[in-house]
């Protein structure tokens, strides 16, 4: 059966899959134990909402799928995640550079998105976005912790700024998917939401001491199906057991 | 007759524990939302919601739901979840929560609406062991998805917080 709107649940679940993906890179070799369990338990959270939205999609589409089908079996050009999840992590600084914008991003989407008049969509949003606030506060902290740390802290979380900032923009935009959603009251109009991001990020910048770098030429391309090279890499990893082996479960 | 075995059902599922808080069942945390009976196709379908998306503790819930009734011998059960309403920690009975701070874990504390989470306040949670609001927080983020690590300073134990959602 084709599903209505099934290219922007995967917009949402791919880019929570990957990010999650991405950090669970972390597990076993952050800087303290608290971290290591902060991200994994972050990464966890972002699984499992990716994992409801698949499962929907399994629902709906009805043609026998499981989530694992669109986790494991899809390759990079149908996955629909925004670029900025799919960067490598960087130093921790840079991970939690990524994180504070996400969730802020994040945040303010699902709180958009409880409005949604699809009943699924705001039952995940609802749910979300209860655990996004701890995500939110975890980052923000770091964030004014290290800007306001060493002269090591500041550097690394300015310069990771720096090197992130260009993949930021997309998340403010709205990909052709995401526009067939927003016209039927479906989706977030995420356009909508860069004022807001605007001032929560450079009011945390500000206390931090650090700042954003100006006049980025944003990259953009991701929730299209247009992917950097990390993408790859990582659906190498994720799905190597379910390529070689299909079908195997444990 | 369903009646009968819907009430039958209910005090059964109290025998399914939260794999990672042994103490309460899945009725006393509020992840079991209700019973219902199909009676086109014959089957129980036992409503559950996840506490955390991401825990991994709601898998092995579902299998032991499934485990406990058909040992029962109510074998015809489907288990479905639902995110909304979203679990909230206000759901735990005053029970519940009288026995998580016996086993040394602090209880969420009531309002789980918390906005001035996003403003970085942090609340006075009491010390399960010694009752002390001299404590601080070591971890938003501890053992498991649904606890924080928290440190008292009177009596120096660690312990974890449950936390509020
Ligand atoms: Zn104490």
């Amino acid at each position: 059966m084709l599903m209505e709107h099934k290219e922007y649940y995967l917009t949402i679940a791919d880019t929570l899959l990957i990010l999650g993906q991405r950090l669970s890179e972390w597990c076993g070799h952050g800087p303290a134990i608290e971290e290591d369990i902060a991200l994994s338990n972050v990464a966890l959270d972002y699984i499992g909402q990716a994992t409801s939205l698949y499962k929907e999609i399994a629902l709906k589409e009805n043609l026998g799928k499981s989530e694992d089908d669109y986790a494991f079996l899809r390759d990079a050009w149908e996955y629909r995640n925004a670029l900025i999840v799919e960067i490598s992590n960087g130093d921790y600084a840079k991970t939690i550079a990524r994180q504070f914008v996400f969730s802020t991003w994040y945040y303010h989407f699902l709180e958009a998105l409880e409005k949604s008049n699809d009943t699924f969509l705001q039952g995940f949003a609802q749910k979300s976005i209860k655990e996004v606030r701890y995500h939110f506060q975890h980052s923000r902290d770091w964030i004014l912790r290290m800007g306001g740390g060493t002269e090591e802290s500041h550097n690394r979380l300015q310069n990771a700024l720096n090197e992130l900032w260009e993949f930021t923009g997309e998340l403010m935009t709205n990909s052709v998917h995401e526009m067939e959603a927003i016209a039927k009251g479906v989706g977030v109009d995420n356009v909508a939401l860069k004022d807001t991001f605007d001032r929560i990020v450079s009011a945390i910048f500000q206390e931090a001491n650090v700042s954003a770098p100006a006049d980025v030429w944003m990259q953009k391309g991701g929730k299209e199906g247009k992917h950097s090279e990390h993408l790859g890499f990582i659906l190498a990893e994720m799905q190597f057991l379910q390529r070689a082996y299909p079908n195997s479960k444990w | 007759m369903v009646e009968v075995e819907a009430d039958l059902i209910w005090e059964y599922l109290k025998m399914v524990e939260d794999p990672e808080i042994p103490i309460l069942n899945v009725i006393e945390m509020g992840i079991v939302r209700d019973l219902t009976w199909d009676e086109d196709k014959k089957k129980w379908h036992v409503i559950i919601t996840p506490t955390y998306s991401g825990c991994p503790a709601m898998k092995a819930i579902e299998e032991d739901i499934i485990e406990v009734l058909a040992e029962l011998q109510v074998k015809n059960v489907v288990v479905d979840t639902v995110l909304s309403p979203p679990w909230t920690t206000d759901w735990m009975t005053d029970e519940a929560r009288e026995k998580l701070r016996s086993t040394g874990i602090a209880p969420p504390e009531k309002g789980s609406a918390d906005k001035g989470l996003l403003m970085g306040k942090v609340k006075d949670i009491a010390c399960p062991r010694c009752a002390s609001t001299n404590t601080i927080m070591v971890s938003q983020f501890g053992t498991t998805a649904c606890k924080a690590l928290y440190k008292c300073g009177d009596c120096l134990e660690p312990f974890d917080y449950f936390k509020c959602i």
